[in-house]
């Protein structure tokens, strides 16, 4: 009876993981071929938590749009709301005041720290490392409590709207920015202390998860995966928009194409969003944050828009058809992880369980905005 | 500069490609009759985010994205736009590049409503493999010759097609 299954040498078994895994950080499943434990060839299954977002687009007037930008990656909001707002500002030619304008990009820097931060947490805890997780969701919830008090919600903002913002910055807001910057560098020190240098950590990391600059080429791959590869590619220097061009920061380049580069390129990422902030706050022009006429009624001219713009995950796009009337035509949106995770089946190959689990975390997954 | 560069190479494919006039069409302002087929069409960037706009017959596709393949650029999204009242459906296919030559180019093709097949470009470009199962299970468009064409998003065995302008939930 309960003979014990035994395998040729060539031959493979599949593994399911997922869709419910805690290393998968939503409902993903992979479908893994393995021969004994390595892997021969993944496929990814995704759409669990499809919402069809793209067809809401297509039935609902522009500016109800505007809340389902900001259900496709719950971390990092504001940015695709950025992205979304810039669509429609350009196809129906209206004009942001540019206090308005900088207090979008605060707030998407802010985003942007808090989202990384998360990353950091939870890719940490996939390895087996259970402390950072709580020290950067303390961080965290500072500049969630900042950003709250502005934009009353926690998460998923409806902050930007078409012209400008919903509401203005105070100084209480300023003041706790301005705060959080020295604590920020200061954990971040303790970060790198922690984890970085960690001889464990770095056994699994370096050289590990080869991802080549020509395979984030054909698959389109941007943000950290593009960078760690070596890729000097940031959609805010390269393609700029918004007030960027006045900003000083710097675009962190690693070319190890490994877990450790696209590891480092987000943790220098978050110093480079803090610089973004304080000389945004530094800049921070007076005047109105909505536009006196703003348009209630959105009619962009018939046309083909699209906009892209780099969110905490990457590049987002927003490919807008206008037939004219108050309805888009087609509202497309692509998605960054969408690219990212669809190089994980080909990059996989070859890998232990273990390390392509530590490289799907490098990949920075949010199944929400994947599946869309 | 990669535009020109791209341009003149596209103008050699399709060597009929006389001026056509711009694919925004001003206010109020009817397309002037048919779009043609075949055209590569240099946008204004400011206004509508790329910079060419190249309109391919599906049969010249792979070898209009082999010459952007081969020109370095990456591929940023595919998708399709219900041209209901014109019988047709057409595909968008989004290029990008990472240097600093900024060069936008998006290609567009058309195929037939009732019957939608066009070929596949995951042979040039691998990244292609998602985009086109997502496009083939919101637009009902065959991609002849693609590795895996099962539904990405929808239900593994649903066959409807949601973003059909005629779907009826």
């Amino acid at each position: 009876m309960n003979q014990p299954v035994e395998l040729q040498p060539d031959e493979t078994f599949v593994l399911n993981v997922g869709p419910q895994h805690p290393a998968t950080h939503g409902v993903l499943r992979v479908k893994m071929e393995m021969n004994g434990e390595y892997i021969v060839h993944a496929e990814t299954v995704v759409g669990y938590i499809h919402r069809m977002h793209e067809k809401m687009g297509e039935v609902k007037p522009y500016p109800q749009f505007l809340m389902n930008l900001s259900r496709l990656d719950y971390l990092g909001a504001m940015g695709y709301s950025h992205c979304h707002a810039l669509c429609v500002e350009k196809a129906a030619g209206i004009e942001v005041p540019k206090r308005a304008e900088y207090i979008r990009v605060l707030m998407v820097e802010l985003n942007r720290v808090s989202s990384h931060l998360v990353w950091l947490g939870a890719f940490i805890m996939d390895l087996g490392g259970f402390t950072p997780l709580l020290y950067t969701f303390q961080a965290r919830e500072h500049i969630l409590d900042m950003m709250e008090r502005i934009t009353g919600a926690r998460l998923t903002y409806c902050y930007i709207r078409f012209g400008g913002v919903s509401r203005d910055i105070d100084d209480q807001f300023i003041q706790s920015a301005r705060d959080f910057m020295p604590y920020m560098r200061k954990e971040l020190i303790k970060y790198h202390k922690l984890i970085t240098g960690n001889i464990i950590f770095k056994k699994r990391m370096v050289g590990m998860g080869h991802i080549s600059p020509e395979m984030c080429r054909k698959y389109g791959a941007s943000s950290g995966v593009a960078r760690g590869a070596g890729i000097n590619f940031d959609v805010r220097r390269n393609e700029p928009y918004s007030v960027y061009p006045e900003l000083e920061f710097e675009v962190p380049v690693y070319d190890g194409c490994d877990n450790m580069s696209r590891y480092m390129v987000r943790m220098e990422e978050i110093e480079q969003s803090l610089r973004i902030v304080e000389h945004a706050l530094d800049q921070l022009p007076d005047g109105p944050v909505m536009p006196k006429k703003a348009p209630k009624i959105i009619k962009p001219p018939a046309g083909d828009y699209y906009q892209a713009t780099e969110t905490a995950r990457g590049t987002f796009g927003v490919r807008l058809v206008s037939d004219g009337s108050q309805t888009p035509y087609r509202m497309k949106l692509r998605s960054p992880t969408y690219s990212n995770m669809h190089l994980f089946d080909e990059a996989c190959r070859g890998l232990m369980i273990m390390d392509a689990m530590a490289m799907m975390g490098t990949l920075d997954l949010v199944i929400p905005e994947i599946d869309r | 500069m990669i535009r020109e560069k791209l341009k003149q190479a596209l103008e050699h494919l399709f060597p009929a490609g006389e001026a056509v006039p711009p694919a925004i069409v001003a206010e109020g302002e009817e397309p002037a009759e048919k779009t043609p087929r075949e055209a590569v069409i240099e946008t204004d960037y400011a206004t509508c985010g790329y910079h060419l706009d190249i309109k391919t017959p599906p049969e010249q596709l792979i070898e209009v994205v082999s010459l952007i393949d081969q020109n370095d650029f990456f591929i940023e999204s595919i998708t399709g736009v219900d041209w209901i009242e014109e019988g047709e459906i057409e595909v968008v296919y989004d290029f990008s590049r990472y240097d600093f030559d900024l060069c936008r180019v998006v290609v567009r093709t058309r195929t037939d409503r009732d019957n939608a097949a066009l070929p596949t470009i995951t042979g040039v470009y691998a990244g292609a493999n998602w985009h086109e199962r997502e496009t083939a299970e919101f637009f009902g468009i065959n991609f002849i010759g693609h590795p895996h064409l099962v539904n990405l998003l929808l239900p593994e065995d649903s066959d409807i097609h949601p973003l059909r302008k005629d779907f009826k939930p």
